[in-house]
């Protein structure tokens, strides 16, 4: 009994540990937003690539796309508001961008309990956006539970980047 | 496809045969219990072709009706090798004295017969010792390529006059077909027998699809699809293969659905904002009723068998645990007090257990408690079980585990209540989400 309860308490005391250091932005490669569109010219910052502020790129690896979270749990830590504060930011200078937040669990949890759990990881990572002053009616989330991890490893620096919650911006239509 | 689907259909004539000897119902008995059993030892020859054509199934009918009985871990065959009678004729006296002599307590003689395509089964099942029949003689007949399900028929018949319980083997299973890698991962659902052949599939890998669940009578199947982009409850038709979306007026994401026992209503589950909450629907109307009021996340429900109430989970106490409530909502009792978090609880068809996931330690396991929380048991450990579905007849769990890490894949597997009996149920791909049907 006791071995378990400190086991319990150890796994979440790693847990909270993996989630305040490191691994912090997400660093967005492989998303296949504009960077290397039109590559090749030399001088300037290329419009869409990563370089330019106002490109979804520069959102996904210079502001950080995603949020992470501690064990079973959806609060938002310091860092994630600092990135959070950073997606208001530019969703504020580029407001002809829509976002669906995306949230995730990792895989040590049951199948319909991490969809709940995802959708509260994304739902406070709108609210917080939205207490920064974007409009509701640009934002929605969907939670995916654990159905779609990021990494595969059986390990907790694998769970730690796979309970997460990812803005993903696209175009709005017309306003 | 919808031809595949029908063909199970298109089966089964029961006829009685007249008895073969002085038939009576004789005191060989094995009684389901929760402790150690030793397993009763049987014997079951290959059947006798009576025509040319059927001589193909001959062997292959007696050793699916073989699987079946030693995969409950109640039976033991007697191997065909230790056999000294050979039998000829499905209706020349038994041998019994060379039964006796190799420890054979129950044999079972079988028959089959080819004609146009249909294929006729009969079968005895023989209390050695006594040499009595035990019960009577019967007949199957059935489609050539159905011919699975008449040794699923006969075995169920065996084990209920050895059990005096009702048998699971002529039954389906939907599930989640799986395959891909951990982080690609594509699925669709699809159908089987309880063993994991016939496996046909219904959907295709376009969207993720979770959960599904059988109607009662196994018509329709209810699952979870994100093919709007959100989870949503689908209801499918097994026999068109045809689904809808469930229209439940609520919040944009609704998952883990149930069929009532009736089949007239769907209990599941609706996320607005962080919260998850429980709801019922009337099919026929299509009205909806919130059953659950908290902040917390509550899902996963499962009606008792006699429609009453339902058992969830919820962590309004900080962790999942699981609780019951009257199935017209209201306050809900905790009924999982252990150490550890509690999930996916499903009442058993028998009333008495319910089947849960458990998390301890870092470890996954399979259990069941009786519906006030007492007599928890686990019957399995492993880094990833999950999803409890119970056999028919309430003696046997399937459910799904997923081995870590980058080759991580999930498989099926049963386990019986007593945790004696853990069986990998063989899938074409990897395979999560079992639903076991009725039986048919």
């Amino acid at each position: 009994m006791h071995i378990f309860s400190k086991a319990l308490i150890l796994t979440a005391v790693l847990g909270l540990a993996a989630c305040t250091n490191g691994g912090r932005f997400g660093n967005g490669a492989g998303d296949g937003y504009g960077s290397g569109a039109n590559g090749g010219v030399s001088g300037g910052v290329l419009p869409g690539s990563a370089n330019d502020p106002a490109s979804p790129a520069y959102f996904n690896q210079t502001v950080g796309d995603r949020v992470f979270f501690a064990v079973d749990q959806s609060t938002l830590s310091a860092q994630a508001q600092a990135t959070l504060d950073g997606q208001a930011q530019w969703l504020m200078t580029n407001n002809d961008y829509l976002a669906v937040i995306e949230g995730h669990a990792d895989e040590q949890g049951t199948r319909e309990y991490n969809i709940a759990l995802g959708a509260r990881r994304a739902n406070a990572t709108m609210e917080y956006l939205i207490s920064k002053g974007i409009a509701p009616n640009r934002l929605r989330f969907v939670s995916y539970g654990k159905e779609r991890p990021v990494e595969v490893c059986a390990s907790e620096a694998c769970y730690s980047k796979n309970r997460r919650a990812v803005t993903v911006i696209s175009m709005g239509m017309g306003s | 496809m919808k031809q595949l689907m029908a063909l199970c259909l298109a089966l089964l004539a029961v006829v009685a045969l007249p008895a073969a000897s002085q038939a009576q119902n004789g005191p060989l008995r094995i009684e389901i219990t929760e402790g150690t059993i030793e397993p009763m030892a049987y014997a079951v020859p290959d059947f006798v072709a009576e025509t040319p054509g059927a001589s193909q199934y001959a062997q292959q009918l007696a050793r699916v009706v073989a699987d079946d009985l030693s995969g409950t871990g109640l039976f033991r065959e007697i191997p065909r090798e230790a056999h000294i009678s050979r039998v000829t004729s499905f209706e020349a006296p038994v041998q019994f004295a060379d039964w006796r002599a190799i420890n054979a307590l129950v044999l079972l003689t079988g028959s089959v017969a080819e004609q146009g395509g249909r294929i006729t089964v009969k079968f005895r099942v023989w209390d050695v010792f006594s040499g009595t029949e035990l019960g009577q003689g019967m007949q199957f007949a059935a489609t050539a390529d159905g011919w699975r399900r008449l040794s699923h028929k006969v075995a169920d018949q065996v084990y209920t006059r050895l059990t005096g319980e009702s048998g699971y083997f002529d039954s389906r299973v939907v599930f989640v077909s799986e395959s891909g890698p951990k982080d690609q991962r594509a699925k669709r659902l699809a159908i089987m027998d309880y063993d994991g052949a016939n496996v046909q599939y219904l959907t295709d890998s376009r969207s993720i699809v979770l959960a599904p669940r059988f109607s009662p009578s196994g018509d329709r199947v209810l699952y979870t699809s994100y093919e709007t982009g959100e989870p949503r409850i689908h209801v499918l038709n097994v026999g068109s293969v045809r689904s809808q979306i469930l229209q439940n007026g609520g919040g944009v994401m609704s998952f883990a659905p149930r069929f009532s026992p009736d089949g007239s209503r769907v209990v599941y589950s609706v996320t607005s904002g962080s919260n998850t909450d429980i709801y019922l629907m009337e099919l026929a109307s299509g009205a909806t009723r919130q059953l659950t009021f908290t902040p917390s996340i509550e899902t996963a429900p499962s009606f008792s068998p006699d429609g009453s109430r339902i058992v969830f989970e919820s962590d309004r106490s900080g962790t999942q645990q699981l609780y019951i409530m009257s199935a017209a909502g209201g306050e809900a009792t905790r009924i999982s007090f252990g150490q550890g978090r509690y999930g996916t609880p499903v009442w058993s068809p028998r009333g008495d257990l319910i089947a849960f996931t458990k998390q301890l330690s870092g470890r996954f396991h399979i259990g069941v408690m009786r519906t006030d929380g007492s007599e928890e048991r686990l019957l399995t450990a492993s880094p990833l079980d999950e999803g409890p579905t119970w056999a028919p007849n309430g003696r046997v769990i399937m459910f799904s585990r997923e081995t870590l890490g980058a080759q991580g894949t999930s498989s099926l597997y049963s386990v019986d209540v007593a945790g004696r009996k853990l069986t990998r149920v063989r899938t074409p791909d990897g395979a999560s989400d079992p639903a076991w049907g009725p039986l048919q």
